[in-house]
């Protein structure tokens, strides 16, 4: 089959954005779904996000120095430590700096979680040190889509781009899945609608607010394991960028809904993947919040969030 | 009445004994580096250099009889925190501050020292723009300069890759930017026309985007204005999508981290960066002293070791610690450092800077064996 070269290219751009969306998208979930039940901003989560790439980036070098060779059941061990980790800690820190302030007024726990959010950076520079820790390639290789030829332009897809975007796909889906069809995804949504009148009806909030902060975390913790995975390179300070933009992925889609959180993160990913292939590469960010800011006044809500309505 | 009198004689006691200058005692002297950041590999190489400067002097009965203590402070590579830093510096009225890494943060912090009568040495700061303000005479350097590196980088560009597709990229920080301009100016010159300029966002992990740029426009060499982290991770992700383009950079990839991100990826990626000291068979009892303590001295850290020297030596002839005559003595005669004779030009530049195009092979580099 041939393609010609300016197709392939912006096939290759494609999947450079869908992969990025991608991780952008599961970083999103946590901050969308915080919002739709608690209202408030968890400015804590891209934090988690970075302690679940180091929790996986130890998980992966104590299981290379134990001698494993087994690039499957390596995946499993480490997204399960890295996982079962970061959900602790999305756990704790919402048993700690936000139940508490549960009553308070709206800027006490949006303080806390700015503060919670210094401190796990910090916690992490300290422990793990501030310089970049890498690892070396897991799984390598890839299929080439169209062979290229005398000068022509080779789409490649790695094996790792792959298994992220068919990994988040398959995570979205059971994730939807969750929500609109389980007891714990009606607790959810009742929760989102109004706590209190949740909790007259028997729902036990706490325990709902809880789940949904252990499930933002594990999500951010397969963002950040797929993420040690696919650059192999991270730091203590990667938690702030990804936490921005996944944040503007949240608002871009629709504060509160779970579709535009996902919609949100593909778009921001993609709007970065062809703006820095098809224009100049140093406007790339002010392209991505120039749009925001389009969108925002056309649609104040996001691309699928609800309009507000006044609760009374 | 009398309290205040008290007060006062108190206060300048302490005075008179902060700023003392005659006689034994210390003195102490700063470090101005990121300490913090995804810079901090540079900052150690700052800090081990200085230190073991500082020890083998105090052991020679220190400066002008006095002993020398360190004062480090952690700029994290940031403009604004740099600032902060070198007032600090200024109001502990530290002779001189050796520093600081990236050119970023010793332009604006040069200020600061002008004003306050600091003399400031920076191991690695490359951007020509330091030392070019006339009115700041305590400014030096024992590096080169930007528009030096790039005419040899320029040079064996045009020599090696003669008529290869050419790309030229930086990060938009300010060591990074004057490179690649100046590696840019320098081509254009000798007729050599990249067929893409372009710049990526520091801090960043995902280059994919910029990659495949680079693929579609099937660009052989890639010129890179900027440091190891990001250089590492472009290299990567280049193999990854199955290119083999040539990434040639500046001094800021003498780090073993380099190594650390790309591992055998890194194989072949070319940079400039002077003489390396640690291979001057002078100094290997140095060298040997460092690697017993536990610490390889790469990149800059006999460099920051040099700055030490040259600023000791400088002060002893100056026979005190006044910026303005340190600064005199400093240009007036040759520095014996480990990095050889230093001598410094009316700028504050090395009169005889020289770089060399090294390559990284097997988790270390070395020079490329065709130069002079």
């Amino acid at each position: 089959m041939h393609v010609p070269p300016p197709m392939a290219y912006f096939l290759q751009q494609l999947v450079n954005g869908l992969v990025l969306g991608s991780i952008y998208g599961l970083i999103a979930i946590g901050y969308t779904m915080v919002y739709g039940i608690v209202g408030m901003i968890n400015f804590a989560h891209g934090e988690i996000y970075m302690l679940g790439a180091f929790l996986a980036l130890i998980a992966f070098v104590a299981l290379s120095a134990i001698g494993l060779s087994s690039v499957p059941l390596t995946l499993v061990i480490v997204l399960v430590v890295a996982v079962t980790f970061t959900a602790a800690w999305g756990w704790t820190v919402e048993r700690v700096a936000y139940r508490p302030l549960r009553n308070s007024p709206r800027l006490a726990p949006l303080i806390s979680a700015i503060g919670v959010s210094i401190f796990l950076q910090n916690f992490v520079q300290l422990t793990q040190g501030a310089r970049s820790k890498a690892i070396q390639p897991v799984l390598r290789g890839g299929v080439t889509l169209y062979g290229g030829g005398d000068g022509g332009f080779a789409v490649t897809i790695s094996w790792l781009q792959i298994f992220i975007v068919v990994f988040t796909t398959v995570l979205m889906i059971g994730f939807t899945l969750l929500i609109a069809r389980t007891s714990l995804g009606r607790a959810q949504r009742a929760c989102s609608q109004d706590l209190k009148m949740a909790s007259l009806l028997g729902i036990d909030v706490d325990k709902t607010i809880s789940t949904t902060f252990v499930i933002g975390a594990a999500l951010a913790a397969v963002a950040g394991m797929l993420v040690t995975l696919y650059y192999g390179v991270i730091d203590f300070f990667i938690g702030f960028l990804a936490g921005i933009k996944a944040f503007t992925a949240a608002v871009l889609g629709g504060i509160g809904s779970l579709p535009g959180a996902m919609l949100g993160g593909l778009l921001i990913g993609l709007i970065e993947a062809f703006w820095s292939g098809y224009a100049a590469a140093e406007y790339k960010d002010v392209a991505v919040y120039g749009i925001l800011v389009l969108v925002l006044t056309v649609r104040p809500q996001g691309l699928l969030g609800r309009p507000m309505i006044e609760k009374v | 009445m009398k309290v205040s009198k008290w007060v006062a004689a108190v206060a300048l006691a302490v005075g008179v004994a902060a700023c003392g200058d005659k006689g034994g005692g210390e003195v102490t002297i700063g470090v101005a580096t990121p300490i913090t950041g995804q810079y901090a590999a540079f900052g150690e190489q700052f800090k081990r250099g200085a230190e073991m400067a500082i020890a083998d002097l105090n052991a020679s009965g220190g400066v002008l009889g006095k002993k020398l203590k360190l004062k480090i402070g952690d700029d994290s590579c940031d403009p604004k925190q740099a600032v902060a830093v070198a007032n600090s510096m200024v109001s502990d009225k530290v002779p001189v501050v050796i520093g600081h890494y990236c050119s970023g943060s010793s332009i604006p912090a040069s200020d600061v020292y002008a004003e306050g009568g600091v003399v400031q040495i920076s191991p690695a700061s490359t951007n020509p723009k330091l030392t070019e303000d006339p009115k700041k005479t305590t400014v030096f350097r024992v590096c080169g300069r930007d528009d030096q590196q790039g005419k040899v980088a320029a040079a064996f560009i045009g020599k090696q890759y003669a008529g290869k597709k050419l790309a030229i990229a930086h990060d938009k920080q300010a060591y990074s930017q004057g490179l690649a301009e100046e590696t840019k100016k320098s081509l254009n010159a000798a007729g050599i026309q990249e067929v893409l300029f372009d710049t990526v966002t520091p801090g960043e992990k995902d280059y994919s985007a910029f990659v495949t740029k680079l693929k579609q426009a099937q660009v052989e060499v890639l010129y890179y204005g900027g440091y190891h982290t990001e250089a590492g991770l472009i290299v990567r992700q280049m193999r990854e999508q199955g290119m083999n383009t040539v990434l040639i950079g500046g001094d800021a990839m003498a780090t073993k981290e380099f190594w650390g991100i790309t591992g055998a990826a890194g194989e072949g990626v070319l940079f400039t960066f002077g003489p390396d000291p640690t291979l001057d068979p002078k100094n290997a009892a140095i060298v040997k002293k460092f690697v017993d303590a536990g610490y390889q001295p790469e990149g800059y850290t006999l460099y920051t070791y040099a700055a030490v020297q040259a600023w000791a030596q400088a002060a002893t002839k100056a026979n005190g610690m006044d910026a303005k005559k340190v600064a005199e003595q400093l240009r007036a005669a040759p520095a014996d450092t480990v990095m050889g004779s230093l001598g410094f030009d009316k700028k504050g530049d090395l009169t005889t800077p020289a770089y060399l195009v090294y390559t990284w092979t097997n988790g270390g580099w070395k020079p490329l064996p065709t130069q002079s």
